[in-house]
């Protein structure tokens, strides 16, 4: 009982403590749907910026929206030539990095948020990426996070959009996310900071889950938890097409 | 059109991979290999994720080498007698072939090692077929037209066991072919492929088969390693994308059958100095690789690496 009353409490007390400026959002679609000619995605990211008081005098409200995927683990290899032939000679494991993570931003990244601020709250790509455990005895392990990032951005995965945030008045913001079609399923989160003076006042964050449907679904699934079955019947597909056109070819030649 | 791969999680354009297929068909259905040294390298570079690139691979190469037997076996130019006790060996291959590779993967070289294999075998079986098949040809024009008999008596004829292959016309140990299927079977398992272009040499030089039995048997034997291969990729590492292998499946049955008729019309000697050609220029692609320094130092891989 006192338990409850304590969280009763705290979630009474909660929004009092928040800043004066709060975000309301929209999204275009909450959730993405990857069936199989799914061909990247694009997520309209709108809102308001709720306030009791009037808008404070000053510096410009800015807004920055981050979209990122699911956090993984990845292993950098790095080559060196040896014996004349280029060999992975040593690697770091990045403890952490999203699959996809895209930065919009209403002015330029340095005006709108200070690098103190960016350590805090993990918003650039680089501050985006963990890699606490990388081993000292490599001699420039950042080149390996670096890496990652320059390996990703070549692929659409990671990209910082600066001034794609329209903002109207200070108070409604909108934004459009392209995603690319090589995503990996998982919860994607999708973050909103509003900052004045390069410090932030606010910030929202609400997940976008993104997910195979359909028949992509259906064999994702089986090949998981029934592989054995998935593998005869990728056999099975293999042996009736190899048949199907040794018979339609002799049909044909016949004729 | 692009299409969303639900195992490799990338999408690409179809119609590139019916393509893909259909080449590698034609190649397969013409040189009795499977065409997996071309297509896995060829998959790697449109974006395919190696290991989902290899699994599908060895699904696909069912297809094309069934589709290709088929006409072989209604030409009776299979050897099943010879393809059962290479496939014996093979699977036995296979098995051991997965247990080497897992080795080396734990060692963490494996990506080396794989493009090592495929360099000095291609580069090896490719030149000594070449070499052996100008030969071939240079001395059946100064004999106008008569080949020279190729096959004498060696050291294989001395070994115990020995077996009546009617088809092949031979009469000879079993231990070699057996010896054979392992070793096929266990490079099949190590570079992702059905093994036939080191098959079909081996067959040809070391246990002396007529050219003529020595595709459909070599299409014959592959189907059932690559069948192995695929259900072992498939229930441990759930790397077969069976999206991406009937889109070059499709290409390649049709391009198996047009690349049997093909062959037909070839002289032995011609399609062997072709296939000499071909694996050179693979061999040589991939030897570039190793040697020319790559544009990106760093490559990124999953996280169960450590």
């Amino acid at each position: 009982m006192r338990n409850l009353l304590l969280a009763a409490l705290l979630l009474f007390a909660l929004p009092a403590q928040a800043a004066q400026e709060e975000v309301v959002l929209g999204l275009s679609q909450d959730r993405v749907a990857i069936t199989a000619n799914f061909d990247g995605s694009e997520i309209l990211i709108f809102g308001a910026v709720k306030r009791e008081t009037p808008i404070p005098d000053g510096e410009q409200l800015e807004v920055i929206v981050t979209v990122s995927g699911p956090e993984h683990p990845v292993l950098v290899r790095r080559k060196e030539r040896k014996l004349g032939i280029w060999v992975n000679v040593d690697s770091v494991l990045v403890d952490s990095a999203p699959t996809f993570y895209a930065v919009a931003t209403s002015a330029p990244f340095s005006q709108v948020l200070t690098d103190t601020e960016d350590l805090r709250y993990r918003i650039s790509i680089e501050r985006a990426i963990r890699s606490v455990g990388a081993a000292m005895h490599i001699r420039g392990a950042q080149d390996f996070a670096d890496a990652v990032v320059r390996v990703r951005e070549n692929k659409n995965l990671y990209s910082l959009r600066e001034n794609t945030v329209a903002v109207d008045q200070q108070t409604l913001f909108r934004t459009a996310i392209e995603m690319p079609a090589d995503l990996t399923e998982g919860s994607y989160t999708a973050r909103i900071f509003l900052t004045r003076n390069g410090k932030v006042v606010s910030q929202y964050e609400t997940p976008i889950d993104v997910r195979k449907v359909g028949l992509e679904r259906f064999l994702y699934v089986m090949s998981r938890e029934q592989p054995f079955w998935y593998g005869l019947m990728s056999l099975a597909i293999a042996i009736a097409a190899g048949w199907g056109a040794s018979a339609a070819f002799r049909l044909l030649r016949n004729n | 059109m692009q299409i969303y791969l639900p195992i490799a999680e990338v999408s690409v354009n179809a119609f590139l991979l019916l393509g893909l297929g259909g080449l590698v068909g034609v190649l397969s259905g013409m040189f009795g290999v499977g065409g997996g040294f071309l297509m896995t390298p060829l998959l790697f570079f449109i974006g395919i994720p190696p290991a989902v690139a290899v699994a599908t691979e060895a699904n696909q190469i069912v297809a094309s080498s069934f589709s290709g037997v088929l006409a072989h076996f209604r030409r009776q130019t299979v050897d099943i007698k010879m393809g059962l006790v290479l496939q014996a060996g093979g699977l036995i291959g296979a098995a051991l072939g997965v247990l080497v590779f897992n080795y080396l993967k734990a060692l963490g070289q494996v990506d080396l090692l794989v493009m090592l294999c495929y360099v000095v075998f291609l580069g090896v079986v490719g030149t000594l077929m070449f070499i052996e098949s100008l030969n071939a040809i240079w001395k059946s024009k100064k004999a106008g037209g008569a080949v020279a008999a190729r096959r004498q008596r060696n050291w294989i004829h001395a070994l115990p066991f020995k077996v009546r292959f009617r088809t092949s016309g031979l009469y000879i140990s079993v231990i070699p072919p057996i010896l054979v299927g392992i070793c096929v079977g266990i490079l099949a398992a190590i570079m992702g492929v059905g093994g036939g272009f080191i098959m079909v040499p081996a067959m040809i030089y070391i246990l002396g088969m007529p050219t003529k039995v020595v595709i459909g048997t070599s299409l014959f034997q592959i189907i059932t390693v690559t069948a192995f291969t695929t259900m072992l990729h498939a229930t441990t590492n759930y790397t077969v994308d069976i999206v991406l292998a009937v889109l070059l499946l499709i290409g390649g049955v049709i391009g198996a059958q047009i690349g049997t008729r093909i062959g037909v019309y070839m002289k032995a000697e011609q399609l062997r100095i072709l296939l000499a050609l071909m694996v050179m220029m693979v061999c040589g692609k991939l030897a570039l690789d190793l040697l020319l320094t790559p544009s990106e130092l760093f490559s990124l891989g999953g996280g169960g690496g450590h």
